[in-house]
């Protein structure tokens, strides 16, 4: 059952499920994204997280963030635990065993980019197909940030990470992101959206119709990361509205594999060099010798908006 | 609280967030509820700031971005109004300063040592578009 939340004071009377004094860093949008989706329903909820920032920062001994059950679980099995934890309750309803049989559950997975793009991928693909009644949130803060910023298949070319430092002969990381948005729509997701959190009122949006709909829904949600991303730690919100706003990180759903919709149309469209120059991590784009590549940065976020506009024009 | 030892805590261990759930948390407001010791809301990060948010009350006009941008659930919104800081829990970021809308703003990040009704006497003026 979804609360009604039409405006910012209306969601601001939520009771916190989510704690402070976790041991995120400053600025961290990790902790925003998740804080709303535990204040966007008031279903019971059982929560799996993926080792990585999240996992590790709200669940430092001798102390829990998390007012839902919520469990610890490796890096790889974040929708494994919750595909089985759901399948355990159906079982439980089944047999008539449940304390509280009325009161609606939801069952959620939570991991970083690493943790879904890379590690965790063929335990989520594996939960997808089997068609479990899950939302798995990934937040994609575009690198390993736990570890110290190792590149992931999430990593936006020409980024400067650990593994793919910019220098002398290398302008950092060599290969583009990988679209996991269309891939866990064509892995039969019904729902499948992005949300960033500078845009809550469409993430909640987005979130609560994830955890409406039966079956698997996922989403990537875009995470500044301060640390990684090299922006000072007042600016999460400023840069997130840069990414939208350019179109480097499009607002969009697909539904039932297909039916695609772009949510938010920035009324100004800003250039993308101004996303990457408010980043530490693509200083070095700004060299003459790599100012080509801003250029195809350019062409191909334009490319992918274009793509996204006619697939929502044609549905398919 | 005693800690135990990394030796002493048994593997698979459960980490309450409540001595006693009196309820649907959900529906709890956080002074209602009955905190365990093992919940980071009885934990404190103050000693992280540097410089900290001040709240300007005549100022605010209640938006509530700062509730919901807050990275650190340290902004206090008790019936759709903004009422204060949660100084336990905020680390000093500086996102609620960045996103209140109001001109002048209606929070400013202070040093960490500054007296909050100095600041609040010393509040810079409404800044002055360029034409
Ligand atoms: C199987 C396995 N390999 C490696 C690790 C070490 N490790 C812990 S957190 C982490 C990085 C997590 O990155 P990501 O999933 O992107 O989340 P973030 O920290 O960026 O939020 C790694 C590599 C691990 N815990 N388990
Ligand atoms: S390293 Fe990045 S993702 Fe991790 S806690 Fe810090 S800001 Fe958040
Ligand atoms: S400075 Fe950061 S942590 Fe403190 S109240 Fe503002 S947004 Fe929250
Ligand atoms: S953002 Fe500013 S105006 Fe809005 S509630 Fe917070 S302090 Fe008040």
């Amino acid at each position: 059952m979804n609360k009604e939340i039409r405006n910012l004071k209306q969601f601001s009377t939520s009771n916190d499920r989510f704690e402070g004094a976790h041991l995120l860093c400053p600025g961290c949008a990790h902790s925003i994204i998740v804080r709303e989706l535990l204040n966007c329903t008031d279903d019971n909820l059982v929560i799996a997280n993926a080792t990585g920032c999240l996992e590790v920062c709200t669940a430092v001994y001798p102390h829990t963030s998390w007012d839902a059950s919520w469990i610890h679980i490796g890096f790889e099995n974040a929708a494994t635990s919750a595909s089985g934890a759901e399948a355990m309750y159906k079982a439980l309803k089944r047999k008539g065993k449940l304390k509280d049989p009325d009161k609606p559950v939801k069952f959620v997975a939570f991991g970083g980019d690493g943790a879904t793009y890379d590690i965790g991928f063929q335990f989520l693909s594996g939960a997808v197909e089997r068609g479990h009644d899950f939302t798995y949130v990934c937040l994609d803060n575009e690198v390993y940030a736990n570890t110290g910023g190792q590149r992931s298949s999430s990593t936006p070319i020409g980024a400067s990470t650990t593994t793919t430092p910019a220098g002398r002969i290398s302008y950092g990381e060599k290969k583009m992101k990988k679209d996991i948005v269309s891939i866990m729509a064509a892995n039969g997701a019904p729902y499948v959206a992005q949300v960033s959190p500078n845009k809550w009122k469409d993430m909640v949006k987005k979130y609560q119709k994830a955890l409406s709909i039966e079956g698997p829904a996922f989403i990537n949600a875009m995470s500044a990361c301060t640390t990684e991303w090299k922006f000072p730690s007042n600016e999460t919100i400023q840069v997130s509205d840069l990414a939208t706003d350019s179109l480097v990180f499009p607002l969009y759903e697909i539904e039932e594999g297909h039916k695609l919709t772009i949510t938010y149309r920035p009324r100004k469209i800003i250039p993308v060099r101004d996303y990457l120059g408010a980043q530490g991590r693509f200083k070095h784009l700004f060299k003459k010798e790599n100012e080509y590549l801003i250029e195809a940065m350019q062409k191909s976020v334009d490319a992918k908006w274009e793509l996204l506009q006619r697939r929502e024009e044609a549905g398919v | 609280m005693d800690y135990l030892g990394w030796d002493q805590v048994e593997a698979g261990a459960v980490l309450p967030s409540f001595d006693e759930v009196k309820g649907d948390i959900a529906l709890l407001k956080q002074a209602e509820r009955d905190y365990a010791p093992t919940n980071s809301y009885t934990a404190s990060v103050a000693d992280w700031r540097v410089f900290k948010p001040v709240f300007n009350r005549d100022l605010c006009i209640d938006c509530q971005n700062c509730w919901v941008f807050c990275p650190d659930t340290a902004i206090i919104a008790v019936d759709k109004k903004m009422v204060g800081i949660d100084y336990e829990h905020c680390k000093g970021c500086g996102v609620c300063v960045d996103v209140c809308p109001t001109n002048q703003k209606s929070l400013l990040m202070f040093d960490e040592n500054e007296d909050n009704d100095r600041a609040l006497q010393n509040w810079p003026e409404k800044i002055k578009k360029e034409k």
